[in-house]
C-alpha cells in the first residue's frame, strides 16, 4: 500500500466530520435529494436508488461525548457499543442473532459532537430492520451482563490503545489544545471514569440524548417517499420529542506553541501537529479547505508529501486536514519518522507552514488544487452508505437541500488572494503545537 | 457490540492474501461482469455499475512477495513505490499529477500474489490512464537516486506497520514458522536487511521478467460496457507487444509433523493475545499430507459457524459465557494461490491467564470435533454468507477487486459468479470432515503475545 491505514482513518474521520458535499449533474446522472416529512413529524433527506435491493440509512443526534458529564468520560462511547445488546424482549444473544440472521447492518458509534447510527437491510427483510432499530433506540435494556463484558471489552481496547503511539499522541494532544474543556477528555473514556459509569447514566444518555429534536436522517436505496414517510413514524416517533439542551462552551484551542514529548521504546516517533483552525460555518471556511489541499491533503501531490516524503524520504505518511469542531476549529497533521530524523522533519514542516504564510500559493497550484477538488465530487457519491452519511453531513451543517448544486461553485470562487491573504492570517509556524511519541534525538519537551 | 478492531485484525490479517471471502447471492451471477483477452494476452474485465459517471480502473499484474528470488524480500513492493516516479514521456511525478487534476484518486497495494495498480476517475478521463497505465507497464526508469530515496520512505514504512508494532512483529515470526519452504514465509514488505540491499537491477530484473500483457489483467467497474472498452483497450493496451510468458514456479510446502510455539514478551504489549494457526487448503492447492482444496467451501461455512461474529460458537462461549477473552473467534480465507491458513484467535480478560484461555479455547476445537457443529447454524450462516453478495454489489470497486483478485491467484471468472451457488450446496456432512481434515492430529502454530508483567 501507498498510503498508510491510519492516513485512511483520518481520512475518514476528517470526512466522517462533514466537509464538503457535492453531487453530479452530469448528462444523465443526477442525485436527486428529496425531503420526506412523516405524518408525525419526522423529516429525513432521500435518495432513492433501485440498483440493487439494499436500503441504506444513516442517522445523528446532535451530542456526543462532549456531553459526557464529569468523571463520566466514555458515556456515550460505552452507549453506542451497548445499544444493539439487547432490546425490547431480546437479550444480547438473541438481538445480535436476530441482526445476523437477517443479514442486516445496525451499527451506532460516538463523536465528540455526534452520536452516530447506521441500518443497511435488504429490500426483503426491511420490516424487520426498522423493528430493530426502534427497539434498540428506544428500548435498549442495558442489562447487567452484557453491561459487564462491554465494560471489560472497552478496558481492553484503553490498554491496546495504551500500545499505539499514534492514540497515545491524539489523546496527549486533546490535552494540549482543551485543557479546561469537554474536547480535551478522550472520546473512549478512562480506565477510572468507564469504571464509574453505572447502568443509570446509560439510560439517562438513552433518555436525554436519542430524541426527535436533535435527530437528523439520510436514506439512500430501494424506497421511496410514500413509504420512508410511513417507517419513519413506526421507527422514531416512540422516541422523546425534546433532548437536553448541549452546555458545551466555544473555546479557541490552546496553540502555545509547545512541543511535548511522550517518551515510548520504538524505532519510529509518531508526531501529531495542530494549530488553531476555523469551523465549518466560518464564511473562510472553503478557502481553508483550498489552502490545505495545496499544504498537505492534496494525496500523492500536496506541499508536505512533496518536500517531506518524495524529495527527502523523511517518511511514509504525512498530512494535514482541516477538523472543524461544533466549537472549535483546528489545522491539525500526522507524520511519522526515524527517531533520529525527528528534528529535521519538523523543521522542514515548520519551514513548510512558514513559506506558505510568507509568500502563499501558486496561481498554478490554486487552479491545479480547484480542478482536484471540482473534479473529485462524483467519487464520493459510488455507494449507498457514502451518499446517505453525505445527506446526514448536509443537514447536521445546515447546507440546505441545494448544496449539492452549489458546493463546486463555492470552490470555484476561491481567488489566489483569499487563499494567500488567509495564509498569512492564519497559519502560525510559532504557535504550532506538536506531540511526539517515541524516542526522538535531539527534541525534548518544552516547560 | 464492541467491535475490538485491533485484536481480531490480529487474525485477519494473518494472511496477506486472506481476501475476505467473496460473498453472492444464489440465485444470478454475481457481478455479471463481460470478459474478453487482447491479443497479447492480457485479460479485460469490466463490471457495468451506472449509479455515477464514474469508473475504477485497475491494472493486477500476476506476480507479488512470492514471487521474488531467494535474498529479495520486498523487491516486489518496493518497485510498486517506484512506479509512481516515470517514464520518458510522463517524467517524475506526471501520471499522479495528471491523475489530481481531473479529481481522481489512485493507489496501489502488493500483496503475496499480486501487485495492483488503479485510479478512480470520471469516465471521459479513463483513456487518458489507459494510455499512461500502458506506458508504465515497459517504460519504467529506474533511477538510482530515487531508488534511494523511496527506500527510506519504505523503511519507514517498514517501521510504522512493523517495527512500531509488536504483534506485527510477531506476527512475521508466526509466517515463517507456519511455511518451512513456501514463499508466503516473509513478510510483503520484506526484511530490514534486505530492503536496505535492493537495488535498481533487482528492480528492474523483477519489472522486466513480470510486468508485461500476458500476465496482466485489465479491470475496469464503473459506468462503461465493454463494447465502450474495447476499443480503447486495443489502442492502449493492445499495443504493447506480447512476450513470453514466465511461469509462477513456487517452491512447495512439504509434510509437516511437529507443531511450533511462538512467544513474543514485550514490555509495550498492554493487552495479551493468543492464536493457533493450522495449514490448510486454499481453492488451488491442497496441503502435502493433508486437507485437499476440495474442503475450501466447507471451510468457509465452518469458519462463520465457529468463529464468525456475535453468536458464533467460540465468542458465545469463551466471551458471553465464560467471560475468559474480550475478543475470540476464528478465520479462514481461500483465495491465495499457495496454501491457506486456518485459525483461532483470542484476547484474554483482565486477570485470565494465558494457558486458561488456551485450555479453554482446545476444549472448544476436542468438541468441534467430537459432536460437529450443528445443522441448523449451517443453514443460517450459509444464508447470511450468500446475503452478502447483494451488498458486494453496492460498492462501485468491490467487484473489480474480488474478480482481479480471483483471477490472479488461479481462479476463474466463474469461480466467482458460482460460489453462492457452491456455498448453497455444502452440507452439515462437508462442514464436519472439513474440520477434521484441518484440525484432528495435524500440526500447528500458536502464537502468544505478551507484556513482560503478564503471568
Amino acid at each position: 500500500m501507498k498510503l498508510k491505514m491510519l492516513l485512511a482513518l483520518l481520512i475518514a474521520v476528517f470526512l466522517a466530520a462533514p466537509v464538503t458535499v457535492q453531487a453530479g449533474h452530469e448528462a444523465g446522472h443526477t442525485v436527486n435529494v428529496v425531503r420526506v416529512v412523516s405524518p408525525g413529524g419526522i423529516t429525513a433527506w432521500l435518495v432513492s436508488d433501485h440498483i440493487n435491493p439494499i436500503i441504506n440509512m444513516r442517522f445523528a443526534f446532535k451530542g456526543g461525548s462532549a456531553t459526557d458529564p464529569d468523571g463520566k468520560a466514555g458515556l456515550a462511547k460505552m452507549v453506542s457499543g451497548l445499544l444493539d445488546e439487547g432490546a425490547g424482549d431480546m437479550d444480547s444473544q438473541s438481538f445480535q442473532r436476530a441482526l445476523e440472521d437477517l443479514s442486516v447492518g445496525l451499527g451506532f458509534s460516538a463523536g465528540r459532537d455526534i452520536f452516530r447510527g447506521s441500518l443497511k437491510t435488504l429490500s426483503e427483510n426491511k420490516d424487520q430492520a426498522f423493528e430493530l432499530l426502534r427497539l434498540a433506540l428506544t428500548k435498549p435494556r442495558f442489562d447487567d451482563v452484557p453491561v459487564k463484558r462491554v465494560r471489560g471489552q472497552i478496558f481492553a481496547e484503553l490498554r491496546s490503545e495504551s500500545e499505539n503511539p499514534n492514540g497515545v499522541a491524539g489523546r496527549a494532544m486533546s490535552r494540549e489544545l482543551f485543557p479546561n474543556h469537554p474536547y480535551g477528555r478522550p472520546v473512549d473514556g478512562t480506565k477510572e471514569t468507564i469504571k464509574a459509569i453505572t447502568v443509570d447514566d446509560l439510560r439517562a444518555f438513552a433518555r436525554q440524548r436519542l430524541a426527535r429534536d436533535n435527530l437528523v436522517i439520510g436514506v439512500v436505496g430501494d424506497i421511496g417517499a410514500d413509504e420512508l414517510a410511513r417507517r419513519l413514524d413506526e421507527t422514531f416517533l416512540s422516541l422523546p420529542a425534546t433532548s437536553l439542551p448541549i452546555s458545551v462552551k466555544d473555546i479557541q484551542p490552546n496553540s502555545t506553541g509547545r512541543t511535548k514529548v511522550i517518551e515510548m521504546a520504538i524505532p519510529q516517533s509518531a508526531i501529531v501537529f495542530a494549530q488553531r483552525g476555523l469551523k465549518r460555518d466560518d464564511p473562510d471556511f472553503y478557502t481553508a479547505f483550498v489552502l490545505n489541499h495545496i499544504l498537505g491533503s492534496g494525496g500523492f501531490t500536496s506541499r508536505l508529501y512533496e518536500e517531506i516524503r518524495e524529495k527527502r524520504g523523511l517518511a511514509y505518511s504525512i498530512g494535514s486536514y482541516l477538523y472543524p469542531l461544533r466549537h472549535a476549529g483546528l489545522i491539525q497533521g500526522y507524520g511519522g519518522t526515524a527517531n533520529k530524523r525527528v528534528r529535521e522533519t519538523l523543521d522542514v514542516l515548520k519551514q513548510q507552514w512558514r513559506d506558505m504564510a510568507e509568500t502563499g500559493a501558486s496561481a498554478e497550484e490554486l487552479a491545479d488544487a480547484k480542478t482536484y477538488l471540482v473534479g473529485s465530487y462524483p467519487l464520493r457519491f459510488t455507494s449507498t452508505g457514502g451518499i446517505a452519511s453525505i445527506l446526514v453531513s448536509m443537514q447536521l451543517e445546515k447546507l440546505g437541500i441545494d448544496f449539492l448544486d452549489r458546493r463546486n461553485k463555492l470552490i470555484e470562487a476561491v481567488s489566489l488572494e483569499d487563499v494567500n491573504k488567509l495564509a498569512k492570517k492564519l497559519l502560525d509556524a510559532d504557535n504550532m503545537v506538536v506531540v511526539v511519541v517515541g524516542s526522538p534525538e535531539g527534541v525534548t519537551s518544552t516547560p | 457490540m464492541m467491535r475490538l478492531f485491533a485484536i481480531s485484525l490480529f487474525a485477519l490479517t494473518a494472511f496477506a492474501t486472506a481476501l475476505l471471502p467473496m460473498r453472492a447471492e444464489a440465485n444470478h451471477g454475481v457481478f455479471n461482469p463481460q470478459t474478453l483477452t487482447l491479443a497479447n494476452g492480457m485479460q479485460v474485465v469490466v463490471v457495468t455499475n451506472h449509479r455515477m459517471p464514474v469508473v475504477t480502473h485497475m491494472v493486477w499484474y500476476k506476480t507479488g512477495a512470492a514471487d521474488e528470488p531467494p535474498g529479495k524480500t520486498g523487491v516486489a513492493h518496493l518497485l510498486e513505490h517506484l512506479m509512481f516516479k516515470g517514464t520518458k514521456k510522463f517524467p517524475s511525478g506526471a501520471f499522479s499529477k495528471s491523475v489530481a487534476r481531473v479529481g481522481g484518486s489512485e493507489n496501489a497495494f502488493t500483496s503475496l500474489d499480486y501487485t495492483a495498480y488503479f485510479q478512480t476517475v470520471a469516465v471521459q478521463n479513463l483513456e487518458n490512464m489507459m494510455v499512461m497505465e500502458a506506458d508504465r507497464m515497459r517504460n519504467l526508469v529506474l533511477d538510482a537516486k530515487e531508488v534511494d530515496t523511496e527506500r527510506l520512505v519504505v523503511l519507514e514504512e517498514r517501521r510504522m506497520r512493523t517495527d512500531n508494532d509488536p504483534g506485527s512483529i510477531l506476527q512475521e515470526h508466526v509466517n515463517a514458522a507456519l511455511f518451512l519452504n513456501y514463499p508466503y514465509r516473509g513478510p510483503v514488505i520484506g526484511w530490514e536487511n534486505e530492503i536496505r540491499a535492493l537495488g535498481v537491477d533487482d528492480l528492474r530484473a523483477f519489472y522486466q521478467k513480470w510486468y508485461s500483457p500476458g500476465n496482466a489483467i485489465l479491470v475496469v467497474a464503473g459506468d462503461i460496457t465493454m463494447a465502450e472498452l474495447k476499443p480503447m483497450a486495443q489502442r492502449t493496451y493492445g499495443q504493447i507487444p506480447a512476450t513470453p510468458l514466465v511461469a509462477r514456479n513456487r517452491p512447495a510446502e512439504p509434510p509437516q509433523f511437529a507443531s511450533r510455539r511462538v512467544t513474543l514478551k514485550d514490555a509495550r504489549v498492554r493487552q495479551p493475545s493468543w492464536s493457533r494457526i493450522y495449514l490448510a487448503p486454499s481453492r488451488h492447492t491442497s496441503i502435502a499430507g493433508g486437507p485437499e482444496s476440495l474442503h475450501s467451501y466447507a471451510l468457509e461455512v465452518l469458519s462463520g459457524v465457529i468463529g464468525g461474529g456475535a453468536t458464533s460458537q467460540i465468542y458465545r462461549s469463551l466471551v458471553v459465557e465464560k467471560k475468559l477473552a474480550v475478543s475470540a473467534g476464528a478465520g479462514y480465507g481461500s483465495g491465495s494461490l499457495g496454501p491457506s491458513r486456518f485459525s483461532f484467535y483470542a484476547s484474554p480478560a483482565a486477570t485470565v491467564s494465558m494457558q486458561r484461555l488456551e485450555q479453554a479455547m482446545e476444549e472448544e476445537v476436542t468438541k468441534l470435533l467430537e459432536k460437529g457443529v450443528r445443522a441448523e447454524d449451517v443453514e443460517r450462516v450459509k444464508k447470511s454468507m450468500i446475503a452478502e453478495a447483494i451488498y458486494a454489489r453496492d460498492s462501485l470497486s468491490t467487484g473489480a477487486r474480488v474478480l482481479a483478485s480471483a483471477l490472479a491467484s488461479g481462479s476463474t471468472i466463474d469461480d466467482v459468479e458460482q460460489w453462492p451457488h457452491r456455498i448453497a450446496a455444502v452440507t452439515l456432512a462437508q462442514v464436519n470432515a472439513a474440520a477434521r481434515a484441518v484440525l484432528k492430529d495435524r500440526p500447528s502454530v500458536t502464537a502468544v503475545l505478551e507484556g513482560e508483567a503478564t503471568k
